[in-house]
């Protein structure tokens, strides 16, 4: 079994369940918001800014964020131990788009809250 | 491992099988979203700010450069979308054989670019 320090799950098995129910996780929030949308032609400021105070929209939607960090992690990660050979610049890759998630992640909280 | 192998790494001259195509698209897509990300971000935070956010947010998607973005942005996360649960159904077991992996790809192919056509029609 490969096993890699860099690695979200720490092995393949983890890092394919991870992908597979931030997945799931993601796609429902994709749905369910795009169908959102496509469905109010007319959306009022009042109708937006009412969806996203909802607790269990915050809750989806923190969800989505945190499911997006970790998703983004196992894919880029796969993509860079792929296509970046020299380990040196492969690390800063990684750390690079760590710093970007983790920055997405405190934006997201900070919009949901409206901090 | 005996490195005295013949090596031919010329990507130009390889003749790449359908699934691998829409599996490179799948990761390029990926990492597209990953980047795109900080417009559908950006967007949020300013429609939730106030009333003059989400109406700067509205008159802005009317820009065709904005449209030409969210139609790029929105596409990709289609296709992501799609190739993804490709990836479920096959975890699932279904379409696991050499014919199924290129059933697979073309219907990947077919439904996003549906969806994608669909998509454009809806933002313009």
């Amino acid at each position: 079994m490969v096993a890699s320090v860099t690695s979200l799950g720490r092995n393949g098995l983890y890092d394919w369940l991870i992908q597979r129910v931030t997945a799931v996780i993601l796609a429902s929030y994709t749905v369910f918001l795009l169908g959102y949308l496509v469905l109010s032609p007319d959306l009022t400021f009042a109708q937006w800014s009412g969806l996203f105070g909802h607790t269990a929209m915050r809750i989806f939607s923190l969800l989505a964020l945190l499911s997006i960090g970790a998703h983004a992690w196992v894919g880029l990660w796969t993509i860079s131990t792929d296509y970046i050979k020299p380990a040196g610049i492969r690390v800063c890759f990684q750390a690079a788009c760590g710093v970007v998630m983790f920055a997405y992640v405190v934006w997201g909280v900070e919009i949901l809250w409206g901090l | 491992m005996d490195n005295k192998r013949p090596v031919n790494l010329d990507l130009t001259k390889f003749s790449f099988p359908l699934p691998a195509l829409t599996s490179i698209v799948h990761r390029v897509t990926g990492f597209a979203l990953f980047v795109g990300l900080v417009f559908l971000m950006y967007s949020l935070d300013l429609s939730l700010e106030s009333e003059q956010g989400f109406a700067t947010v509205k008159e802005g998607l009317d820009h065709p450069l904005a449209k030409l973005i969210i139609w790029g942005v929105v596409s990709a996360l289609l296709y992501h979308l799609v190739a993804g649960v490709k990836h479920l159904v096959m975890d699932m077991g279904i379409g696991e054989t050499l014919e199924g992996g290129r059933n697979g790809a073309l219907i990947v192919i077919a439904v996003s670019v549906v969806l994608i056509v669909l998509a454009g029609v809806w933002i313009w």
